[in-house]
């Protein structure tokens, strides 16, 4: 019966080309603009590490004075940490891995004489960071907790890093100048470039699109003075090491909710700590433990743009729909006489929705063809655009599925109400209107 | 134009006018405040920056190693590009408009508050107005005995204190003394003292993060950079000599300085293109989607209006025998369409205004300006009139004998 009706759809389609063509051409736009957009979304609000994840967590203290302007456009300059309070944090242990980081941008000067040096953004971090996010080593390891104390001039290079200075990755025990240091190769990981960059100051939104392609130890860059990027933020006099600057980053890996329970009162307590010592000004309980995701939605990295574009393209896939609703009306009703002659040779109102049914799906599941060509135009067009976030902006396959299933049941639904009517046409009565 | 058989006949055809009158509605509805939204960024993009645009370049250089004469270095570098043919004036500051990095500070108007009153931006860098064309409007520019060098002011807290005078924008005196002339008033940068001794028309801030209100609230100081401390060489020329300025300053700088990376080198025009590309492919994707919503309607229109006049063919060769002319067969097509129009416009104004209040929520846009309401209808109309020409002038040839005709 299906490929009855199928085949029944087909000659109906077929006798009006130019109209089927202009169904499938508004649910295919409908459906490209709006898949377009949510893609675009999809690929900023996903999990950056998926397989960790579930485990990382951002601290929070607030270590601003009571008068403190709010949180301005400028960005909450507790969102980052001072020096002291990450080291105490970090000195405390109480998570099995954990780091204190910044990022920075230095000049790497590639080792072949006369060529000229180029600017590079990296990380400077606490000897954990490697274990905590779970990079992996090409060659050599990363520093140890000793290495931070000496400030070692140690560098762990990213595998495109020692291509591009080197010409080879097996480099360890090599100096490389950052910079007006000279640093020896401690390691090469292998190229690491979770999207977003989801560790770093907020300031980058997002870094959609960037990878760090140094890391060394952050004792070491405060102790050379190497430039630091990101939002920093002071109140009173004072430097890098002092409790009111605050510039970097802590994340901790905690295993299960009661670590994370525990470690939450952790700040609370030694935000107390800190009170009683005159040191915080604010209440306690604005410390805070952001489980990953939560922290990277807090962080807003989602431009108001590309919601309103969002809502744009929704509004637009309704228009379409209701189009279509309209034109399948017309077209089913307008064949009432054809109806009325099946219904008196026998056919059931439900054979009719069937066959009704049946039209309206292949009407859109034309249309979702034609919108997943027309998203990925749209992605294109999304990829040459200036935006940081913009050329990551790539359809994954369950994006791909979404589409095909969002156009065939917007169609359907868009054929439910036309072929419902048509299927209440009364048997005769149409035969003898005419 | 009788309408009440338009109406008797809309009345059998009741769910699919419902939905061709909501199609209208939501399209007015998402094309007024669309239209409102790509006027917005077309007004941002059109910001006054207060400095001579189509005249400015600018080269980025970055000297590496050794910095200790970063001086003479960097006087010896302006003095070669004074000399370049075609070059009015050149400076070396830290920022520049539309760069989208800045240097900003809290300023107040009491030392002893605790919040600040405001945060405004720092232009150093001698020679700075001449070489922007910022028009002084009260006051004066720094003498050149007033401009001390950066560097040694960043190590030497005595000598800091005597940089005393500050050039703002009229935005800035208007928003700290509002009404007020801020000629000779005093401000207070972290507890130090400085004098206003000039006044300029404007001069935008470098990047926008505090928001389009804070885009005028500048301050330039009388400081001397250095290759050490600015990299940002900036020079005026006569527009049709830009490109060949900035291709001779680049060489220039690379000349006296082989170790030395040249970041950037664009014109002012270009970097400020660069600065509201955003805007501008905002604006684009929106009238993208308004093109492609009126066509969608259009096409439904269109649509619905061949099945119509199909459906009814019979009635118009009876009513066409009966004596009604072609034009009044167009006229019925056209007064129905316009019917339909009507009704979904008005729908459309009450959620245009309700989309409007919704953004307004979310996303902190002003309220859409009366205007756009009739724009919004007289668009709808005319595609409406336009779309439905062609199955109306359908309907009115189909032949009187047709009524003859059994099916």
């Amino acid at each position: 019966m299906f490929a009855y009706y199928l085949d029944l759809a087909l000659r109906s389609l077929r006798r009006s080309p130019v109209l089927t063509g202009m169904m499938v051409l508004a649910i295919g736009l409908g459906i490209g603009a709006s898949m377009t957009m949510l893609t675009v979304l999809h690929v900023m609000t996903r999990d950056p590490l998926p397989e960790l994840s579930a485990q990382l967590y951002y601290p929070h203290l607030d270590p601003l004075p009571a008068n403190y302007p709010a949180r301005s456009e400028w960005g909450d300059p507790s969102d980052n940490f001072t020096w002291p309070d990450a080291m105490a944090l970090l000195e405390a242990h109480r998570a099995d891995q954990q780091a204190a980081m910044a990022g920075g941008r230095v000049l790497a000067w590639p080792v072949q004489a006369g060529r000229m040096p180029f600017r590079i953004g990296g990380r400077y971090a606490t000897a954990g960071f490697f274990d905590l996010f779970g990079l992996r080593f090409e060659q050599g390891r990363g520093w140890t907790a000793a290495d931070d104390e000496a400030r070692a001039r140690l560098v762990v290079l990213s595998h495109a890093l020692a291509m591009q200075l080197f010409g080879r990755t097996d480099v360890v025990g090599r100096t490389v100048r950052l910079g007006d240091a000279r640093f020896q190769v401690g390691g090469v990981t292998a190229d690491w470039a979770p999207q977003p960059q989801f560790y770093a100051d907020a300031s980058g939104r997002g870094n959609y699109g960037e990878s760090d392609r140094f890391f060394l130890p952050l004792a070491t860059a405060l102790d050379l003075d190497l430039s630091v990027s990101g939002n920093q933020a002071s109140w009173k006099e004072g430097g890098k090491t002092s409790g009111n600057y605050t510039w970097l980053q802590v994340w901790v890996r905690l295993k299960n909710a009661a670590q994370a329970r525990a470690y939450r009162q952790f700040l609370i307590d030694y935000s107390a700590s800190q009170q009683k010592l005159g040191r915080f000004e604010r209440p306690p309980a604005n410390a805070a433990l952001y489980p990953m995701m939560d922290w990277l939605a807090h962080q807003k990295l989602v431009p108001n743009d590309l919601r309103l574009q969002l809502w744009l393209a929704l509004g637009f896939l309704v228009v379409c729909l209701v189009n279509i609703v309209a034109l399948l009306l017309a077209k089913f009703l307008r064949r009432s006489g054809e109806v009325s002659v099946r219904r008196a040779l026998g056919a059931r109102r439900r054979d009719i929705f069937l066959q009704f049914g049946v039209e309206s799906a292949l009407v859109g599941s034309l249309g979702g063809l034609l919108g997943v060509a027309i998203a990925q135009a749209g992605l294109w067009s999304v990829r040459q655009r200036p935006d940081s976030y913009a050329h990551v902006a790539r359809m994954d396959l369950s994006m791909l599925a979404l589409t095909v299933l969002l156009a065939i049941a917007g169609s359907l639904l868009a054929g439910m109400l036309p072929a419902w009517r048509a299927s209440r046409v009364a048997p005769a009565l149409q035969l003898k209107a005419q | 134009m009788d309408i009440l058989p338009i109406l008797s006949t809309l009345r059998r055809h009741k769910i699919t006018a419902l939905l061709l009158v909501l199609e209208i509605a939501l399209t007015c509805a998402i094309v007024c405040n669309a239209v409102f939204l790509i006027n917005q960024r077309l007004e941002r993009m059109k910001m006054a920056s207060g400095v001579a645009e189509h005249e400015l370049v600018q080269i980025q250089a970055f000297g590496i190693g050794d910095t200790a004469d970063a001086k003479a270095h960097a006087q010896e570098d302006l003095t070669a590009l004074r000399q370049i043919p075609g070059v009015k004036s050149v400076a070396l500051v830290n920022q520049v408009p539309f760069t989208n990095s800045s240097w900003n500070t809290s300023v107040k108007l009491d030392p002893k508050q605790n919040q600040a009153t405001l945060n405004a931006t720092q232009y150093f860098g001698e020679n700075l107005l001449q070489t922007f064309g910022t028009r002084l409007v009260a006051g004066r520019d720094f003498a050149p005995d007033e401009y001390l060098d950066m560097r040694l002011v960043a190590r030497d807290e005595k000598l800091a204190k005597k940089v005393v005078s500050v050039i703002i924008t009229r935005d800035l005196g208007q928003k700290l003394w509002p009404g007020q002339s801020a000629l000779g008033k005093t401000l207070y940068l972290g507890g130090d003292p400085m004098r206003v001794v000039g006044v300029v028309a404007g001069l935008i801030r470098p990047s926008l993060f505090g928001g389009d209100a804070t885009a005028q609230w500048s301050m330039v100081f009388p400081l001397r950079m250095d290759s050490d401390n600015a990299s940002r060489y900036v020079i005026r020329t006569a527009p049709q000599d830009r490109e060949r300025v900035l291709a001779a300053a680049a060489a220039t700088l690379r000349k006296n300085d082989p170790h030395r990376i040249i970041l950037e080198k664009k014109t002012l025009d270009d970097i400020r293109a660069d600065f509201f590309q955003d805007d501008r492919a905002m604006a684009g994707l929106l009238a993208g989607v308004c093109i492609a919503l009126l066509v969608v309607t259009a096409l439904g229109i269109v649509g619905l209006g061949s099945f119509w006049v199909a459906q009814r063919r019979r009635t118009i060769g009876v009513r066409r025998a009966l004596g009604a002319t072609r034009g009044s067969i167009l006229r019925y097509f056209q007064t129905e369409n316009f019917l339909l129009a009507t009704i979904g416009i008005a729908l459309g104004m009450v959620l245009a205004y309700g989309i409007n209040l919704f953004l307004m929520l979310h996303y902190e846009l002003p309220r859409l300006p009366a205007y756009y309401f009739p724009i919004g209808a007289i668009a709808l109309w005319l595609i409406g009139q336009v779309a439905v020409l062609g199955p109306a002038m359908r309907a009115a040839a189909v032949p009187p004998v047709v009524a003859t005709r059994s099916v």
